[in-house]
């Protein structure tokens, strides 16, 4: 069972009403629930979306799988997201996609077993002059290294 | 040389706050405008001859020009949702500047009569979308937004709504889906936007950059912005540029620049040692041109249309001699494939052969008249689909193949030590 915070109530209430329509309210929604349910949108946070809304379980469903920054599946703590688009791939971004997943030892979208981490490979995030990149849940760390990349992981707690 | 219109106070840390914008002139623009008549505005926004900066380049007083003439509702969409590979220029935009954008789009929607914007900004860019809602508040704060706005009589909102991952959502009707709490899927036009937008209401929707750009040609008027450019490409623009050089990011020049000039003094040139090979001009949708083809390109509109590609968002990536251009075109198909919304079949099936195919290209299992297949279905692709996702993926395919087959058939007879390991990243 998920159920909202009372906080998250109040946030879905107000959204339904600071739209012209209540379903431009779906998106805002989908993205507090997700962080009040560990980084992902399960069935339970859909139930209890539609339930909070007043709308029907298909309308959210189907948005919350056609957008890529809802998790489908559980993610670590730290979601790690590493551009391998042209202008990051020519810096080395694949290889550096390759060394993360090596260095945790897991695959993309696996999560480690001590559920600190996911690795995914993800497309342009517009961060092309500073190259490679990658987006570890909300924010951006650029102009990697392998170095500079290892002394970041070190730091995750 | 680089003609900052735009960018010459994005320097100053001041600048992206309320007080320090209006220090260095910033909301005066507004002043002037909001003592203007709308169809005044209008008319200077199309002598100007300013273009859209998003990609498509339609000329933006026009645009606007095709809303309905009665009292009817309608809304300002800022197109925030830069997604097209290798741009980054309105992430700078709102970082910098959010006070320009929120100026431009204020004059913009009294020209057209808004009551409402939203500025409809990628999930990812949440530092950005902090900046701008921080802007927001100030605004409103100080009179500039809500009701009769500095004592004009005119009432505008203005919100940001934050995208959820889409490069679809770039395109304008898809846009306006996703704004509506759908799916990111384009709408067949016509009707287009300007007459059925948003909630099906008459609906105008411009780039960052484009809004931004209407503060200059107010303040100056239509003549002093045509000063700068081509005939038919008026004014300045913001280049991202990324990929080999030594100095990428972002620049802003006056259209008609030469596209050498661009990577040898702002970009600070190639990589020692290196040579150029080819370089896209407008974001990865761009068709590629060859180094013999970038030598004589300028950046404006007209002069890249000729050339047989296009000036797009203004995404310049290089590539030099280092890189294959088999493994970089499977790469671009990855993209399109995962993009493609999936609501008209050239396109879904399309994206997905196309990249299919050049991973097999890529692992050096094809054989040399798969390359034509890839043209076939490529072409096969194009001018058939709700939107022009399906063309550009097709267009920097048909270009790679055509322009560099030597290098794909070599390519299928040798192999490619790096492709195994690049390939099975993709998959």
């Amino acid at each position: 069972m998920f159920e909202l915070s009372k906080e998250g109530k109040e946030f879905v209430k107000k959204e339904l009403d600071r739209y012209e329509d209540r379903y431009s309210a779906i998106i805002p929604c989908l993205y507090w629930a997700q962080k009040e349910n560990k980084g992902w949108i399960s069935p339970e946070v859909i139930d209890c979306l539609a339930k909070e809304m007043d709308l029907p379980q298909s309308r959210i469903y189907e948005v919350a799988m056609f957008y890529t920054m809802f998790n489908k599946k559980p993610v670590g703590k730290y979601h790690i997201q590493v551009c391998c688009n042209i202008s990051c791939s020519m810096a080395g971004g694949r290889e550096l996609m390759g060394h993360i997943c090596k260095k945790l030892g897991v695959t993309p979208e696996e999560v480690t077993k001590d559920g600190r981490f996911t690795v995914s490979q993800v497309e342009c995030l517009g961060s092309c002059g500073t190259a490679p990149m990658m987006q570890v849940n909300d924010d951006y760390h650029e102009n990697l290294t392998t170095e500079t990349v290892d002394r970041f992981l070190s730091e995750c707690k | 040389m680089e003609s900052k219109l735009l960018t010459e106070h994005y320097d100053k840390e001041s600048f992206r706050t309320l007080k320090g914008y209006q220090e260095l002139g910033g909301y005066e623009v507004l002043k002037k405008a909001l003592k203007m008549k709308p169809a005044e505005i209008i008319a200077t926004v199309k002598e100007s001859g300013l273009r859209g900066r998003g990609g498509a380049g339609f000329s933006t007083g026009t645009k606007w020009s095709f809303l309905p003439k009665n009292d009817e509702d309608r809304y300002l969409l800022c197109n925030a949702d830069e997604g097209e590979p290798g741009t980054f220029k309105d992430r700078l935009m709102m970082e910098r500047a959010p006070h320009q954008l929120i100026e431009g789009m204020i004059i913009s929607a009294y020209a057209i009569g808004s009551k409402k914007s939203y500025i409809y900004i990628r999930g990812e860019y949440t530092y950005p979308i902090r900046v701008v809602e921080q802007a927001l508040r100030e605004a409103y704060d100080a009179g500039l937004l809500g009701k009769n706005i500095l004592g004009s009589g005119f009432s505008h909102d203005m919100d940001v709504y934050r995208g959820a991952g889409a490069y679809i959502c770039g395109e304008e009707t898809g846009m306006i889906s996703s704004l509506e709490g759908l799916k990111g899927q384009p709408k067949l036009k016509p009707p287009f936007p300007a007459v059925k937008g948003y909630l099906k209401k008459p609906t105008i929707v411009n780039n960052v950059e484009t809004l931004a750009a209407v503060v200059p040609i107010i303040r100056d008027g239509a003549q002093a912005y045509r000063k700068f450019g081509t005939e038919k490409s008026a004014g300045t623009k913001l280049f991202s540029l990324s990929g080999d050089v030594v100095k990428p990011g972002n620049y802003e020049v006056t259209l008609g620049y030469k596209l050498s000039d661009l990577i040898n003094n702002e970009g600070g040139g190639l990589k020692s040692g290196r040579k150029l090979k080819a370089v896209i001009p407008g974001g990865s949708s761009a068709p590629v041109l060859t180094a013999e083809e970038a030598a004589k390109a300028t950046l404006d509109y007209e002069c890249l249309q000729q050339m047989g590609s296009m000036l797009g968002s203004g995404a310049v990536i290089v590539i030099d001699d280092s890189h294959s251009m088999v493994d970089l075109l499977s790469t671009i198909m990855h993209f399109y494939h995962h993009e493609s919304c999936g609501q008209c079949t050239p396109c879904r099936e399309g994206t997905g052969w196309l990249d299919k195919m050049l991973h097999r290209i890529l692992l050096g299992e094809a054989k040399s008249q798969d390359l034509d297949q890839v043209l076939n279905v490529a072409k096969n692709m194009m001018g058939r689909t709700i939107c022009a996702l399906s063309d550009a993926a097709a267009l920097p395919a048909i270009s790679f193949v055509s322009k560099f087959r030597d290098e794909f058939e070599r390519h299928l007879k040798e192999g490619f030590k790096e492709g195994k390991s690049h390939a099975q990243m993709h998959h």
